[in-house]
């Protein structure tokens, strides 16, 4: 059964802003559309940017690719803030419920030692590793072009401080803020974490926005999210660890959930031009290099003899889903 | 447990450390100064980036938190508002030109800021103040899209709004004003946008911006727009303490940033205050149901609580900018010589004009005693009596606009009200002209800047303001038509006179549906 309400009803004159119509036609747009599409703007701009006087405000020229339309760049996931933060709302409260259990029941003291010093030293220290990602992300919401692409950088950015923040409190649930300080030395000067260090520091200089898109997020992230929070969380759980994924899941649903989006991405670029497949292409060689040299001897710490045949199965797998995306690497 | 005493010792702030700044790093393998390129060329000193005070503790997960629960309420009353015909709710549709200059005026400024506090929060060294900047960008996409889509619905049914956020803050005369002001701030280094937007914008102006328009929307009915106002109340709270603290950071920081950031306070309160003036028309004279007068909303918002402020700047050695005693004259004039302008160029403006009738022009005498009935009521009445006659008045010249604000030069001199006032500036053999001492301090100060403007009556008797493929040469050819089209302005439609329009007759006939049975 069905009931029906009556009201009164106004035939609107239209249905939505020009610049969708022009797009999608006259029909409703969705709030993602509207708040998406063409809200930046475009090219008349008054004043030369004191930063970078060769080049306009929002400008098309700060990468190498090239896209007709950078409206082609669109979130599958079609976050618009509100979308986001719904979806993130929705994550954090079982990330909480998840800590609370594990602060309530003590269940950080029942970890085996040998499993709680891995998490501390292998987790902690990528806290850093995931500012960076920060920066390299914000940089992109600021300096790209085109809403559909800056936006989700932003929420990629906040997402990117909130694994930090995350990865901070596990330091504090397995041990005490001098965990982080430990975590900390090893950053700056473990011989481990050196590899590392320099790759993400490489990252923070580099001016072609759409490079660090590849460079960061789907090369960097491509291979070290599988590896944290695929690999070696599959061991923690194996050797009674189950209290550090609980605490990681978060982390494990975001990797999965915004790789989707990078792949889109890459994916639309990719098919736009053999320019573009073949620039995408040969960044993701270079920094796949570089990536795999700085997670090497992290990986040796995170499964001792296993070591290599994991960074094996990681690049496999990578060079996988870059094929699938249309690129020759 | 020795571990579970340590944790229950770390405070709010301590813990909040933790999840910031103990995330940065100082770099060795690349230059710090390579990483942060923008951080010195502004001239400011910092010493000590560890000295910044948080102006609010929100880690991530609160933050999705509050503001997922702020979202989940905004949209519900925006569905609820779109199915029952909210939009018959307002005092009159004539209130909807107060809305259009808000949507293509005041939203895509909100996008920029987003876009320029993602730039201010990637360059800072300091991750204290990086955070608070990001934490701000993200709130800036939040109010351009809550303002569009609470908007949306007003687009369905009313003229005006069909152009959207951004496609005419580029090319709409008028627009240029608020738009040259957030190109101006962002084209600048990451410490000036702090004073330009943080400080200046959101808060010592914010006051005299947002409100008046969230206060219009309460006293006339309109549950949309002041639904998304009373959400984004709290964020706006958050970043007015972030531009105070910003601005107490760097005059702590070091003596030799004091002469930099009171040249920026003087030159962004000018400029801020310069783009009030579309506030200022719209308090007196666009509201069908007013909420104060524009003289009133200065003398509280700004020489009030403004004047306490910087009370408490002056230990800094910051001093009250030299343009105030301007604004004191000024603010018995702006408002009706704005009005007055829209009116004779309501033919290129994307919302309707109307004279005010004679209750409103008799408020205007009580909130303005010394100016109203001497300089302003015997304009408008003439040309109520032109309109009577048949003869409405359009003023079908370009008016020649100030090259830093980009207002028409239509104020008048401080010391006589019935002259025009412009100032005139030499710069490399050519002459510039701009409205007044304030702008032309500006102009003086960057000249290389400012003669870069993108003066929408230049571009428009350059023939830079038509649709691609336009042929001036073809017969008959009517440039301000073409204008027209480029701007997405229909004719007709949107602009002219409020009486007669189609929203005008839609309206009435739509309340009639909804409350009548004929």
């Amino acid at each position: 059964m069905q009931i029906d309400l009556r009201t009164v009803a106004i035939k609107p004159l239209r249905q939505t802003f020009d610049h969708l119509v022009e797009r999608f036609g006259d029909k409703p747009a969705s709030r993602y559309q509207e708040g998406s599409y063409n809200i930046q703007q475009e090219s008349i701009f008054h004043y030369r940017p004191a930063w970078d006087a060769d080049r306009v405000l929002f400008d098309k020229k700060r990468t190498q690719i090239r896209m007709k339309d950078w409206y082609a760049l669109k979130d599958p996931r079609q976050f618009y803030y509100g979308a986001y933060t719904i979806a993130r709302a929705r994550q954090q409260e079982a990330a909480e419920s998840s800590f609370d259990m594990i602060e309530e029941r003590g269940l950080a003291e029942l970890l085996p030692v040998e499993l709680k010093q891995l998490a501390l030293d292998i987790l902690l220290p990528m806290r850093h590793v995931a500012w960076g990602g920060n920066m390299g992300n914000a940089y992109i919401s600021a300096y790209g072009y085109g809403t559909v692409i800056t936006q989700p950088c932003l929420y990629h950015a906040m997402d990117h401080l909130g694994v930090a923040q995350y990865l901070t409190r596990i330091g504090l649930v397995l041990d005490g803020p001098e965990a982080l300080a430990t975590a900390k030395e090893a950053w700056m000067s473990g011989p481990d974490w050196q590899p590392m260090r320099r790759h993400v520091e490489n990252l923070l200089v580099l001016e072609d926005w759409f490079e660090i898109f590849v460079a960061q997020n789907l090369v960097l992230e491509g291979l070290l999210n599988p590896m944290l929070y695929d690999h070696l969380d599959a061991d923690f759980s194996a050797k009674g660890g189950t209290a550090i994924s609980m605490m990681t899941r978060f982390m494990a649903e975001w990797s999965t959930e915004t790789a989707k989006w990078i792949d889109a991405q890459i994916k639309a670029a990719a098919a736009e031009s053999p320019e573009n497949r073949d620039v995408l292409s040969a960044w993701v060689r270079q920094y796949r290099a570089a990536t795999l040299e700085a997670l090497a001897p992290i990986a040796g710490r995170a499964f001792g003899e296993h070591a290599d045949e994991t960074l094996a199965e990681l690049r496999a797998e990578f060079n996988n889903r870059c094929n699938k995306l249309g690129l020759s690497v | 447990m020795d571990m579970k005493a340590n944790k229950k010792k770390l405070g709010l702030k301590e813990k909040y450390a933790h999840m910031t700044r103990g995330l940065g790093w100082e770099t060795t393998y690349q230059p710090m100064d390579k990483v942060f390129p923008q951080a010195t060329f502004e001239g400011i000193k910092i010493h000590d980036w560890e000295k910044w005070e948080d102006p609010f503790r929100l880690t991530m997960d609160a933050y999705w938190k509050y503001q997922a629960e702020k979202e989940r309420k905004l949209y519900a009353v925006l569905d609820a508002f779109a199915q029952n015909n909210g939009h018959l709710g307002i005092t009159d549709a004539r209130y909807l030109n107060a809305v259009k200059l808000f949507l293509t005026g005041i939203s895509p400024l909100e996008y920029v800021a987003h876009r320029g506090f993602a730039a201010a929060g990637r360059n800072f060294p300091g991750v204290g103040p990086r955070v608070a900047c990001l934490m701000q960008s993200i709130d800036e996409i939040r109010h351009a899209q809550t303002q569009i889509h609470a908007l949306s619905n007003y687009n369905k049914f009313y003229e005006g709004f069909h152009a959207g956020a951004t496609h005419q803050i580029e090319r709409v005369w008028y627009l240029s004003v608020p738009k040259s002001f957030f190109d101006d701030a962002f084209s600048a280094g990451p410490f000036e946008w702090m004073i330009a937007i943080g400080f200046s914008f959101e808060y010592v102006l914010t006051n005299l911006l947002f409100v008046p328009f969230m206060s219009g929307a309460a006293y006339n009915g309109d549950m949309a727009t002041v639904t998304f106002g009373f959400s984004a109340q709290s964020d706006e709270a958050r970043h007015m303490t972030l531009g105070l603290e910003c601005i107490k950071f760097m005059l702590e920081q070091d003596p030799d940033n004091l002469p930099i950031v009171q040249k920026w306070i003087d030159k962004w309160a000018w400029r801020g205050i310069r783009v009030l003036t579309l506030v200022g028309m719209m308090m007196d004279y666009m509201l069908p149901k007013r909420v104060m007068s524009w003289k009133e909303a200065w003398e509280i918002y700004f020489e009030q609580n403004g004047g306490a402020l910087f009370n408490d700047l002056a230990k800094y050695g910051i001093k009250v900018p030299e343009c105030i005693t301007q604004c004191t004259v000024d603010k018995e004039h702006i408002s009706h010589q704005a009005w007055a302008t829209f009116y004779q160029y309501a033919h290129a403006s994307a919302f309707h004009t109307w004279l005010p009738n004679d209750e409103e022009m008799d408020w205007l005498s009580a909130k303005y005693p010394n100016t109203f009935d001497k300089y302003y009521r015997p304009r408008f009445t003439q040309w109520r009596e032109m309109a009577d006659r048949g003869e409405r008045f359009y003023n079908n010249t370009l008016p020649m606009l100030c090259q830093v604000c980009q207002i028409p030069m239509v104020f008048t001199e401080p010391d006589d009200p019935t002259k025009i006032c412009y100032r005139e500036s030499e710069y490399q053999g050519e002459k510039y002209h701009t409205c007044s001492d304030g702008c032309q301090r500006i102009f003086d100060d960057e000249p290389e800047k400012y003669i870069q403007a993108w003066l929408p009556v230049h571009q428009i008797f350059q023939g830079n303001c038509w649709p691609e493929g336009t042929d001036p040469t073809v017969e008959g050819f009517d440039p301000l038509l073409k204008v027209l089209e480029w701007y997405h302005l229909e004719n007709g439609k949107d602009n002219m006179d409020y009486e007669g329009s189609g929203d005008q007759a839609n309206f009435a006939a739509w309340r009639g549906m909804a409350t009548q049975n004929t």
